[in-house]
């Protein structure tokens, strides 16, 4: 079985997000890139996979920030290939692009399937792999949390997360397009030793992408919500914070 | 493309979802404004009982197909691609939810009709049509120039007030001409996995302790346990720590967990990205406490403090104690 992640780098919300000059971007400068979180979970349901039915497990990242570093982990945590995909573009491309720039590089190869993560702290447009499977004339499911595959059968069994705890559990004929919510465990760790000697001995390959023309949405403006927005904001230290907030519930009648 | 404004009705074991009335609600303000008719589209299998319920639409499109009767992106994106071709409208609504969400980026591409998510707001403005959608979560708003072919746009849950009541018009009701054999779908539905049973029904819960990344390990949880058990609540958490599996996914609020209606949310490291917000925010108080004073928790709690949960947990907990012997004494 052939498994393609596709990973996308997204700013760290830790270290905020400014809004660029023209009112309508966000100030790349000023964004540190990390790898997306349900990317994070796609790459892990893949590598669980690979272990229980001996997949090989390719991973395909956007030229976005340090990318390589996440390449390099993924590489350590058990991914048997991974390509950049050079866009020359500055910014980090729409969905849309971004699916059509994923359909021509996949185009041609063979996968039974196709994981990527099922949003991103970014999509504007939709999501990436619902597009990318319509790009391609595959079935997609989105919202995965398990992912099933049997020896011999070109099928999987996986779960779709619905609202209230709920789930369904739907069969699709490889090869699909999955988008992971999470995967069935925390994304394994990666020991700093392991990592060293990933980077010393192994390659991160590059691939021109092909230009993409789709369609695309227009930002008119970007904002911030209002900080502090509607809360009364407490302040002091926290033995103090701890004392008015007691006030607050007893005044609701909380305090038992 | 005509002016009409179309909204995808979503269902759950039989009952319209929420949003769908909600994007009725706001369908029919967006028709007027464009001067176009409200339709909803209903595709499933044995449906026709919910057509009464979306009495406010002007025209009813009904696809019944078997292979309709439980979703799939696949089998849903080609029931809508029919109709589409037959009659493209200037906008179609659905909800960001797990159904929507799929349907909305397939049927985007394959019938390359741009698309806009995560959608927290949509007016029309010297006549034109305008969305705002909620990114980076919850930190930033972007407002999108609505292109001007027939638009997909998918609503983030609870952004519209759903009407009071159901209006008892009499819509026309169309089929959508589904050829005889759908072209073959890949996707096929097996069963309905039902929550795991046995834990703490936090629904039913009226005080919560919500915890989120700012609880950092496993071991914090005890802290929370303790503050939830002085509190006479209980304790859930957002989508972080439940991925971490240090609490059952019956404890998640947000999205894909359950939505909760507590007198009180203390929400405790919690950034509030609009996946949890979605879950909680008709909570009677809110009171959140973050380190990040731009978490997005504090746009709409009642009460806010930027200080560490990990340091005020014990420090609360103590107090609550404190007044309950006062109380009781």
């Amino acid at each position: 079985m052939n498994i393609a992640v596709l990973t996308k780098q997204v700013p760290d919300l830790v270290e905020g997000v400014e809004i660029d000059a023209s009112g309508k971007a966000v100030d790349s400068d000023s964004i540190r890139y990390i790898l997306s979180e349900s990317d994070d979970h796609a790459l892990e349901e893949a590598l669980l996979l690979k272990e229980r039915a001996q997949a090989r497990v390719e991973v395909f990242s956007l030229e976005t920030g340090e990318v390589r570093d996440s390449l390099y982990a993924a590489l350590a945590k058990g991914a048997d290939r991974v390509v950049i995909v050079a866009t020359g573009a500055e910014t980090p491309p729409s969905n849309h692009t971004a699916a059509k720039i994923f359909a021509s590089v996949l185009q041609g190869l063979s996968f039974d399937l196709i994981l990527t993560g099922v949003r991103a702290i970014d999509d504007l447009d939709g999501s990436l792999g619902g597009l990318l499977a319509g790009y391609l004339n595959l079935p997609y499911v989105g919202l995965v949390r398990k992912v099933e595959t049997a020896d011999g059968t070109p099928m999987a069994v996986v779960q779709k997360e619905y609202p209230g705890g709920y789930a369904a559990e739907l069969e699709v004929k490889l090869p699909a397009v999955l988008g992971i919510q999470a995967a069935e465990q925390p994304p394994r760790y990666v020991p700093v030793s392991r990592l060293r000697q990933v980077m010393k001995t192994a390659k991160v390959e590059e691939k021109d992408a092909a230009p993409a023309e789709a369609e695309t949405v227009e930002v008119v403006r970007m904002f911030k919500p209002e900080e502090g927005g509607g809360a009364a904001m407490l302040s002091g230290t926290p033995g103090e914070v701890a004392l008015q907030i007691v006030n607050v519930f007893a005044e609701r009648r909380l305090v038992r | 493309m005509t002016k009409d404004v179309w909204v995808v009705a979503e269902q759950f074991q039989g009952r319209l979802n929420d949003i769908t009335l909600e994007l009725i609600g706001k369908g029919r303000e967006l028709a007027q404004a464009v001067e176009g008719k409200l339709v909803a589209v209903l595709l499933g299998s044995e449906t026709k009982s919910l057509i009464g319920e979306l009495g406010a639409a002007d025209v009813v499109l009904v696809a019944d197909h078997p292979d309709l009767r439980e979703f799939t992106a696949e089998a849903h994106s080609l029931a809508l691609e029919t109709a589409l071709k037959d009659s493209p409208p200037r906008l179609v609504l659905m909800g960001s939810t797990s159904v929507g969400l799929d349907l909305l980026s397939l049927l985007s591409a394959r019938t390359a009709l741009p698309c806009l998510d995560n959608c927290t707001k949509l007016e029309v403005r010297d006549g034109k049509l305008f969305t705002t959608s909620q990114i980076y979560g919850g930190k930033l708003f972007a407002e999108v120039a609505v292109p001007n072919a027939t638009t997909l746009v998918a609503v983030v849950p609870g952004s519209f007030p759903k009407p009071e009541t159901v209006a008892a018009g009499r819509p026309e009701v169309h089929e959508i001409p589904l050829p005889a054999d759908l072209p073959e779908v890949r996707t096929k539905f097996h069963k309905l996995i039902e929550p795991p049973p046995g834990d703490v029904d936090i629904t039913q819960s009226s005080i919560l302790v919500a915890v989120g990344r700012g609880i950092q390990n496993a071991d914090n949880l005890a802290m929370a346990e303790e503050l939830a058990k002085a509190m006479g609540g209980a304790v859930c958490a957002s989508r972080p720590v439940i991925d971490q599996g240090w609490l059952p996914l019956t404890r998640q609020v947000g999205k894909s967990g359950m939505t909760v209606k507590p007198k009180l949310y203390l929400a405790l490291g919690i950034s509030g990205a609009p996946e949890h917000w979605e879950g909680m925010k008709n909570s009677e108080l809110i009171v959140a406490v973050n380190t990040d004073a731009k978490a997005p928790i504090f746009a709409g709690a009642h009460y806010g403090a930027v200080v560490d949960a990990l340091d005020l947990i014990p420090l609360l907990t103590e107090e609550v104690r404190k007044a309950g012997a006062k109380k009781a004494s």
